[in-house]
């Protein structure tokens, strides 16, 4: 009997195993890209949009280019700490660039409060959302939040649905998205019915059913930013944070439902 | 908080969706395998390549397509709509169909490998014995092709638990629903909770290290038997 049968346990596993070995020591000896007039910027998911036409601008104004990473506040704090080649960190909340200034990956002076955001109860279907009662009726069967745990826009949509008093019965209908560009994927989609959103995500979009959660139901998300170890000494780095704060942005975060602040 | 306390469901879960994903691959695979086998049919290689596309395509275009395939609009949404619901994504069952695509040619190829390595001689030799297709595939066919179906199941169930990228897409992170092995690590490591990653990826580590260890050496045995 002929043994060449087992290929894909057998033969071929050493091959493959070289195989990405040899692209694990491509990716690692792969230089950081930090030359001048480029700054590489950790974005929370929820500023995406506004980032993208911030970065726009700042280009066009600059000629410096930013380069944009988006993910959810954990993650990008996680890959902070293991070195990621960030320079300036945009969370979506104040605890991380606050931790990050003081495990050393940040510098104090420069933490600000890029934004305040909302958040928002979101359905595609045009009927479905009205206002708080609809929490409590319940008509539907999932309901799209951002993970609690490493998004903010997920623990304000806890932290409201505590304050209405509905939380504790609609925890087995979450879907719980990795981060709130996910939640929001989830409810554009039509997989959950609705689902707490960022206000940036829908704003600029007309459809669906919406309903503003009150300010008094949910602490304000301060979203801060930092610039971080890697980016001292980065004239586009530096440049960025300034622009972030002037007025062209603050028209932009306006735009997309942030409140003015700083 | 929340659901992360509980350490041991998610593994419960993933060795739940790997079985169940593996039985439904063995059903849904042989006959694919055999068909592949023994055709001359002209487009059969094309067959081949639509079962071998996941080795290829990015997790994450797997996962958008199940996404919109599960949703309301799609059949997913309809079958879930037999159920009363209204939506297959976020489910077990989701999971399954999604794993099932997924690691379908790591079940498909080695059985596939195995019933060309005999040849038509054995079941020539069992049809002037008057066995019928039936009884010659399961006496002759299957017990000669053992080796691959081994190998098919085991992967199948090795590369179901370490999937990732399809399930972060289309589970929506419910405990003892859709949480799994690796989206369990995604959080404890997002969360810095990393005693509890590394109890789950150490283990994850010796898991896929015994399996591979065992693999080779049950085809040597077998290999080494039915010569």
């Amino acid at each position: 009997m002929r043994r060449a049968r087992n290929r894909p346990g057998g033969r071929g596993l050493p091959g493959a195993a070289a195989a990405l070995l040899a692209v694990a020591v491509a990716a690692a000896s792969a230089p950081a890209p930090a030359g001048a007039g480029e700054v590489h910027v950790a974005v929370a998911a929820n500023f995406t949009e506004a980032a993208n036409e911030i970065g726009a601008l700042f280009a066009a104004r600059t000629g410096h280019s930013a380069v944009f990473s988006f993910g959810s506040s954990g993650q990008l704090y996680t890959q902070i700490t293991q070195g990621a080649p960030f320079e300036v960190l945009l969370a979506a909340d104040q605890e991380r660039p606050r931790r990050a200034v003081e495990d050393g990956h940040g510098r104090a002076a420069s933490r600000f409060t890029y934004a305040t955001g909302r958040i928002v109860l979101y359905s595609a279907d045009p009927g479905l959302v009205t206002g708080a009662e609809t929490l409590s009726e319940g008509n539907f069967t999932k309901i799209a939040i951002a993970n609690p745990q490493t998004a903010p826009y997920g623990a304000a949509a806890v932290e409201a649905m505590r304050a209405l008093g509905v939380h504790d019965r609609l925890v087995p209908r979450f879907v719980h998205g990795n981060n709130v560009a996910q939640a929001y994927q989830f409810v554009a989609t039509g997989n959950a019915e609705l689902g707490f959103v960022a206000l940036s995500q829908v704003a600029t979009r007309a459809g669906g059913s919406r309903w503003v959660v009150p300010e008094d139901l949910h602490a304000t998300i301060a979203q801060d930013g930092v610039l971080l170890e890697a980016g001292e000494g980065n004239e586009a780095a530096a440049a960025f944070v300034a622009f972030l704060k002037g007025e062209e942005a603050r028209r932009v975060k306006q735009k997309f439902g942030y409140g003015a602040d700083e | 908080m929340f659901d992360s306390t509980d350490i041991w469901s998610p593994v419960r879960l993933t060795l739940e969706l790997a079985a169940v994903t593996t039985v439904v691959l063995l059903i849904v695979g042989t006959p694919v395998a055999w068909w592949l086998a023994r055709t001359r049919a002209r487009w059969k290689e094309a067959v081949a390549a639509l079962v071998a596309l996941p080795l290829v395509l990015p997790p994450t275009v797997l996962g958008f397509y199940l996404l919109i395939a599960l949703g309301p609009d799609g059949p997913g949404g309809w079958i879930a709509g037999l159920g009363g619901g209204r939506s297959l994504a976020f489910t077990f069952e989701g999971l399954v169909i999604g794993s099932v695509i997924y690691s379908m040619p790591f079940v498909v190829q080695p059985i596939r490998n195995a019933f060309e390595a005999f040849g038509e001689r054995p079941l020539e030799v069992a049809a002037t014995l008057r066995a019928g297709p039936w009884d010659a595939f399961w006496s002759v066919a299957v017990p000669l092709a053992r080796s691959g179906f081994l190998t098919g199941a085991v992967l199948g169930f090795a590369h179901t638990v370490g999937e990732f990228g399809v399930v972060l897409m289309i589970g929506g992170n419910i405990p003892g629903e859709t949480r799994v092995l690796s989206v369990a690590v995604y959080d404890y490591v997002e969360t810095l909770r990393w005693t509890e990653a590394h109890i789950l990826a150490g283990g994850m580590l010796a898991f896929a290290f015994v399996v591979i260890v065992s693999m080779l050496m049950l085809e040597k045995r077998i290999g080494r038997a039915g010569e």
